[in-house]
């Protein structure tokens, strides 16, 4: 539509509304809802930034994943609330040494050019994506996965073809894993397992992600491309369940200034948007149906360094529990932040599938007692307010983190006399000086993988590439092992919590909390689902 | 003419070559780099990619390399963030888009600016040259990431007449916003000294020559004033349409029209090491150009030089 047929369009339906005639723009009803569909089914939403890629191989951030969850399909998807749905693939079959999983295609799935989906796509594109040759970024969620021979493959000591992943036959795929997985079947909605189209990929090489070149199997193709401006899915025919999807084109901006996309959302050009930092409470007296605060799956931490190159002061595990104990974290998320987050006394976010929040004696303390504690262990380390500890915080430059940050050395000052510096880093310079432990504290957040509890708690085991505490603790690497293979290991994650609310090697702050705007009459929004993974095609525009 | 030409040209090639290198060596010396991010890649993940790019290379061969293949091949390299795409991609999608905005930026810009200052100046002191200086000084001190958004509050959220931001391959409604946040500053730079500059000409001499001869005074200022009012004026412009035309962030961001000036800043946040030179080098060229083309336009409009 072009602006001006728009403009004429949006002046017609204001003319008729102001004559009081009935409008109803549609005459369709949702089968099971029974809502009188809109007219007119688009979904235009906004991303902050272009992503790095959106081939499924390639791919590394989750506004990609967005993308391809649209274009492409994998084995299983997830449903509203985040459990497991079939995709391509109509169920699976595990061996009782859960080494070995075999999933069953479904023979109705089709390639945007209409040849057949067949489990060889996906063999093709899981060696693919661990193949040196392809360098992805993303090829440790393969070694993640834990196929067969995936770090040998990565690390090119023997061929891609060795990788654990065979179609037996085009309806038959074989999963071979080197060690049980409980989530395993989860991780095959992620997009680094989506097929890919063999044949495009060898006729346009690295261009075959552009508009007009892209073979996709999902719910939608992709039509238009413009890096950096714009993105047109469309429709996609072939696919399978096509006849039940309702969304015919979606719509995808690139708009890095939050506040122009959210004026742009109010002059009626977007139907979702991320709600401006601070906004949220105005927003949603303004908007109650419109202004959405769902969890999100990151949960945000200061870091302690715990090697020579720390604080001396804070390798006394009671000094950095103080420190810990004296953060408000009420204040944080209600006067800081101000946006549905939660305080955090555990590192795994309360959202987590399978996962009950433990009870950490910190949590159910008021506010007073805490800071009446912090006070005692700080005394009793030998720190008072003639001889304050002095800290160095860094954290990387943004307006969020620096509130957060200023807010925290207050109370830190006020309760317990610390004296902060803070200090902000441009990114990557954060990122180094923090990955080498040139730091004493320092602000992070992590984001689940999958939904479960050992994505954030790994985080804790020494051996841990993201453990920039460099925190050792060998019962807790214990039981995160003993959790990979066990039936029920909440009881381990409760204990690995406890661990670390005593040793606290991090302090938790809060958990995310992802807040937008969104049509209210785009219905089918999965809030419940804590990733945070849409699918377009679960969609529909109700009419006014 | 032509030999002071051709000298310029031939100063140009080592000045870029030196322009290249240093680039090159901050680049590097700078902390991080592409592949960092706050999940640190496994060793072999990145090895990888390390490899695939071609950073396990010394740093002596990478930059032989880098040059050989930009001057034969005109080759910048794939673009180390956006893995599904060349430099080339980059700067032959996002350019033309700047190019375009910047343009017309700069039209409007000269025309108003040089119609603002040159009528302040000729009926200096009334109302019409204080609304002149007004306005350009108020063009001044409204950066543009404050006009912008109020430009989209006005023109889209209120009056709904014109869309928010974005491209559409170029149309008119998608430039106009655009085109006022990116030269309403230049406009103000160009008005002042245009206005200083005529106020200067018309109080020589040969002005009051020219109106002793009794020439009209729409005569006087064509024929005789303008020409040396826009002196000062050139030299301002033509660093002023490399900036232009070689884009502006904030225009960019704030109407994610999808120009240069946009990849330009995030490559450098993202250590985007291909892109930062492409764009340098891109940068780099039009300067050295556009400074030898307003050292042509000097000889040609004022006879006292020559080369």
């Amino acid at each position: 539509m072009t602006f001006k047929t728009k403009l004429m369009a949006s002046t017609a339906a204001m003319l008729i509304a102001s004559s009081g005639a009935a409008w109803a723009d549609g005459h369709a009803t949702h089968p099971e809802t029974g809502d009188v569909l809109a007219s007119e089914q688009t979904f235009t939403y906004r991303d902050l930034d272009e992503s790095p890629s959106i081939d499924p191989g390639v791919a590394e951030d989750s506004a990609g994943g967005d993308i391809l969850r649209d274009l492409f399909e994998g084995l299983m998807n997830q449903d509203a609330d985040g459990n497991l749905i079939p995709g391509v693939a109509t169920g699976y079959e595990v061996s009782d040494d859960n080494l070995v999983y075999t999933f069953t295609l479904r023979d109705n799935a089709k390639w945007s050019n209409g040849d057949p989906v067949v489990a060889g796509d996906f063999e093709y594109a899981w060696k693919r994506a661990a193949s040196p040759e392809l360098a992805s970024p993303y090829s440790w969620f393969i070694e993640l996965m834990s196929l067969e021979n995936a770090s040998e493959v990565i690390a090119g000591d023997v061929e891609p073809s060795e990788l654990g992943v065979t179609a037996i036959d085009d309806m038959t795929l074989e999963v071979r894993l080197t060690q049980p997985l409980p989530y395993f079947a989860q991780m095959t909605t992620h997009f680094t397992t989506f097929p890919v189209h063999k044949a495009t990929v060898d006729a346009h090489g690295s261009e075959w992600t552009q508009a007009g070149n892209m073979v996709s199997n999902g719910a939608y193709k992709l039509t238009e491309f413009v890096p950096q401006e714009r993105m047109v899915r469309e429709r996609n025919e072939m696919y399978w369940d096509n006849e039940n999807t309702y969304i015919d084109t979606v719509t995808r901006l690139v708009i890095p200034d939050e506040n122009v996309a959210l004026t742009r959302y109010l002059a009626g050009e977007l139907d979702r948007t991320a709600v401006p930092t601070g906004q949220f409470p105005r927003l949603s007296e303004e908007y109650p149906d419109e202004a959405l605060s769902v969890p999100t799956a990151c949960s945000y931490y200061y870091t302690i360094n715990l090697t020579d190159t720390g604080n001396p002061a804070l390798m006394d595990p009671n000094v950095r529990k103080a420190l810990s104990l004296a953060v408000d974290r009420d204040v944080i998320v209600e006067n800081v932040l101000a946006g549905g987050q939660k305080p955090a006394y555990t590192f795994t976010h309360w959202a987590t599938a399978g996962f009950e929040t433990p009870d950490i004696p910190m949590a159910s303390m008021t506010q007073a007692d805490r800071n009446a504690m912090a006070a005692e262990l700080m005394s009793a380390a030998g720190y008072d307010a003639d001889n304050p500890l002095a800290v160095d915080l860094i954290y990387n430059t943004s307006e969020g983190h620096k509130s957060v940050a200023i807010a925290i050395s207050q109370m830190w000052k006020q309760t317990l006399g610390v004296e902060a510096t803070l200090d902000n880093q441009e990114w990557q310079t954060f990122l180094q000086t923090r990955g080498n432990q040139d730091y004493q504290i320092a602000r992070a957040g992590w984001c689940a993988d999958y939904n479960e509890a050992s994505t954030f708690l790994d985080l804790m085991d020494s051996n841990s590439g993201y453990n920039d505490a460099k925190y050792t603790n060998t019962e807790v690497d214990e039981l995160l092992a003993e959790a990979k293979t066990a039936d029920n290991p909440q009881a381990n994650y409760d204990r690995v919590e406890e661990i670390i609310a005593i040793d606290t090697p991090i302090i938790p702050i809060y958990h995310y909390a992802s807040v937008n705007m969104l049509n209210d009459n785009l219905e089918g929004w999965p809030v419940n689902n804590f990733q945070q993974n849409w699918y377009s095609k679960d969609f529909y525009k109700s009419a006014e | 003419m032509t030999a002071y030409i051709i000298r310029r040209l031939a100063v140009a090639i080592p000045t870029l070559l030196i322009l290249v290198i240093l680039s090159f060596i901050l680049m590097y010396a700078a902390p991080g780099g592409p592949f960092n991010s706050d999940r640190p890649l496994p060793p072999q993940v990145l090895a990888n990619l390390e490899a695939k790019y071609g950073l396990d290379q010394p740093f002596w061969k990478r930059i032989t390399t880098y040059v050989w293949s930009v001057t034969t091949q005109f080759d910048f390299g794939p673009s180390f963030k956006f893995k599904d795409r060349s430099v080339n991609d980059i700067i032959s999608q996002g350019f033309p888009v700047t190019l375009t905005y910047g343009f017309w930026s700069f039209i409007v810009a000269v025309v108003v600016g040089v119609s603002l200052g040159a009528a302040a100046a000729i009926r200096q002191n009334t109302w019409l040259d204080y609304l002149a200086v007004g306005i350009s000084v108020g063009a001044q001190v409204l950066p543009n990431f404050v006009l912008g958004p109020i430009l989209i509050i006005v023109f889209t959220l209120w009056l709904g007449v014109l869309p928010g931001g974005g491209w559409n391959g170029g149309q008119w409604q998608y430039l106009v916003m655009p085109v006022i946040a990116l030269s309403t500053s230049y406009m103000a730079s160009i008005a002042r000294i245009t206005r200083s500059s005529m106020l200067e000409v018309l109080n020589t001499n040969f002005i009051r020559t020219a109106r002793a001869k009794g020439l009209s005074p729409t005569r006087v200022i064509w024929k005789h004033a303008l020409k040396p009012t826009m002196l000062p004026v050139i030299s301002y412009l033509g660093p002023a349409f490399v900036g232009m035309i070689t884009g502006s962030v904030v225009v960019d961001l704030i109407f994610s029209t999808g120009g240069i000036g946009q990849f330009f800043v995030n490559s450098a946040f993202s250590r985007d090491y291909s892109v930062i030179m492409g764009i340098t080098i891109l940068v780099g060229s039009l300067t050295i150009l556009f400074n030898l083309v307003v050292d042509i336009l000097y000889a040609w409009i004022d006879p006292k030089i020559r080369y």
